[in-house]
């Protein structure tokens, strides 16, 4: 016991726990968990990155809170308690955005509650929170959550730069001018599928790069 | 122990109710807070209508930009009801666009807004509410002073599918608007319709819809038809003390 007190914050052990969910384990890419969400607010930079802040809040949060509260939850209710401690701190997160960034939850309207559902985070607290300590809890929970946002981000600069010619709202391509020599918007990116083939080629591209992702045969 | 019944039905008790605690408590404290960015955003889309408000990118401090134009254009309103008789007791910025809508015609509260331009003309606001394809459409239109021509609209809605639907609230879609009548020539209402392009020739009672985002351009056909329809018999009233 005294052994893993004395266990450095930033440890190797721990720094892993931060960096597998962005590459090697990215709920995303790899675990293909929380596709939903990653489809619908990704028309957009804006929206996509206020929801990635959001996840990543919520789900350092919630497992801090279960990885305290594991020894007294009952096994038989656990499920409801996560459930529960995870539709609060979206509620709160909800709330605060009404509160302070009121444009943005408007555009994000029903994706923050939709937050609830997302399978990335109630798997991390059956998986992870449930079973370690406060602080390894915390970091798992921020880098799954930063992995599920890094690709919702990705997703959501390129869909909106080749959908609507903006990024952030700002009219880019238009600055640029390629308009001038004929170039055109592709509306198919704004429609949900193409987030899906958008994911799809950053899987390609991360598996080509990533020896471990490929598997044997 | 930890599996019994007893602790089971106590830890979810306890749970429940320290999370209602600290939920009902955040709610209550942030509700000032949400409640001022609603009534801003109100105000906005009514200054919107009358092409108020247009530099508002530019300003510092968007709350007391958004409230000085308000105080600026926005000279009066009023209640009135489906029979064009001015309700003295309802205050228009008080009135809940979407509950009234729920209501008979015959009880519902209609406000109208009064925008005073520079120019000394002025411009009547009224909301408008409706139904898109995934959620409510909503919005602002604004006649000029023969109750008749539109001076300008503002969309907005809540889950309209983005690229088609959504379009409804971008500026493209919202100037068509400009200059419509409602009204025939034999003082007929006949609303504006949301119609696809080429099917009737254009004219001065139909604008374009939006390729892909039919069932929304409905919507706002519909929304138009039914809140403005409550309007007419003051329009009518007022046209004609005009005349006389």
């Amino acid at each position: 016991m005294s052994k893993s007190e004395k266990e450095p914050l930033f440890s190797g052990k721990n720094m892993k726990l931060l960096s597998t969910p962005l590459n090697d384990e990215n709920p995303i890419t790899v675990q293909v968990l929380g596709i939903c969400s990653a489809l619908a607010v990704t028309a957009m930079l804006e929206p996509a990155v206020v929801l990635a802040i959001a996840v990543v809040v919520v789900m350092g949060a919630a497992n801090v809170i279960i990885s305290l509260l594991r020894n007294t939850i009952p096994s038989r209710i656990r499920i409801i308690v996560q459930l529960v401690v995870i539709a609060s701190l979206v509620i709160l997160v909800d709330q605060v955005l009404k509160a302070f960034f009121y444009d943005v939850s408007r555009q994000l309207s029903v994706f923050v509650g939709l937050i609830i559902t997302n399978c990335i985070i109630m798997g991390r607290l059956e998986a992870f929170a449930l079973s370690n300590k406060p602080w390894p809890s915390f970091l798992d929970g921020i880098g799954n959550a930063a992995g599920y946002g890094w690709i919702l981000i990705v997703v959501g600069f390129f869909r909106e730069l080749l959908g609507s010619g903006n990024l952030w709202g700002y009219p880019v391509m238009e600055t640029l001018g390629v308009y001038n020599i004929g170039y055109e918007d592709n509306g198919f990116m704004i429609l949900p599928p193409m987030a899906l083939i958008t994911v799809g080629v950053i899987i390609w591209v991360q598996r080509s790069r990533n020896r471990k992702l490929i598997e044997s045969k | 122990m930890k599996d019994s019944n007893t602790y089971i039905f106590l830890y979810a008790s306890a749970m429940v109710i320290i999370v209602a605690a600290v939920l009902s408590a955040v709610a209550t404290f942030l509700k000032p807070y949400q409640d001022l960015n609603i009534e801003i955003a109100r105000k906005l889309d009514i200054l919107m209508s009358v092409e108020k408000a247009r530099e508002l990118a530019m300003a510092d401090d968007r709350t007391a930009y958004i409230n000085e134009e308000y105080e600026r254009y926005i000279v009066g309103s009023y209640v009135i009801n489906h029979q064009g008789e001015i309700l003295d007791d309802v205050e228009a910025f008080e009135v809940n666009v979407r509950e009234e809508n729920r209501k008979p015609v015959e009880q519902r509260n209609l406000p109208i807004f009064v925008a005073r331009h520079d120019d000394g003309s002025e411009s009547y606001i009224i909301p408008v509410y409706g139904r898109g394809l995934w959620g409510p459409v909503f919005g602002y239109v604004a006649f000029e002073e023969d109750y008749n021509t539109i001076f300008g609209v503002i969309f907005d809605h809540e889950g309209e599918t983005p690229g088609l639907g959504a379009e409804i609230n971008t500026r493209a879609f919202q100037e068509q608007f400009k200059g419509k009548r409602i009204f025939d020539d034999d003082g007929e209402f006949v609303s504006i319709d949301v119609i696809k392009p080429g099917t009737v020739p254009m004219n001065e009672h139909r604008v374009d819809g939006i390729s892909g985002g039919t069932i929304t351009g409905n919507g706002v056909d519909a929304m138009l038809e039914n809140s403005l329809s409550s309007y007419v018999a003051y329009f009518r009233k007022q046209k004609n003390q005009n005349y006389e």
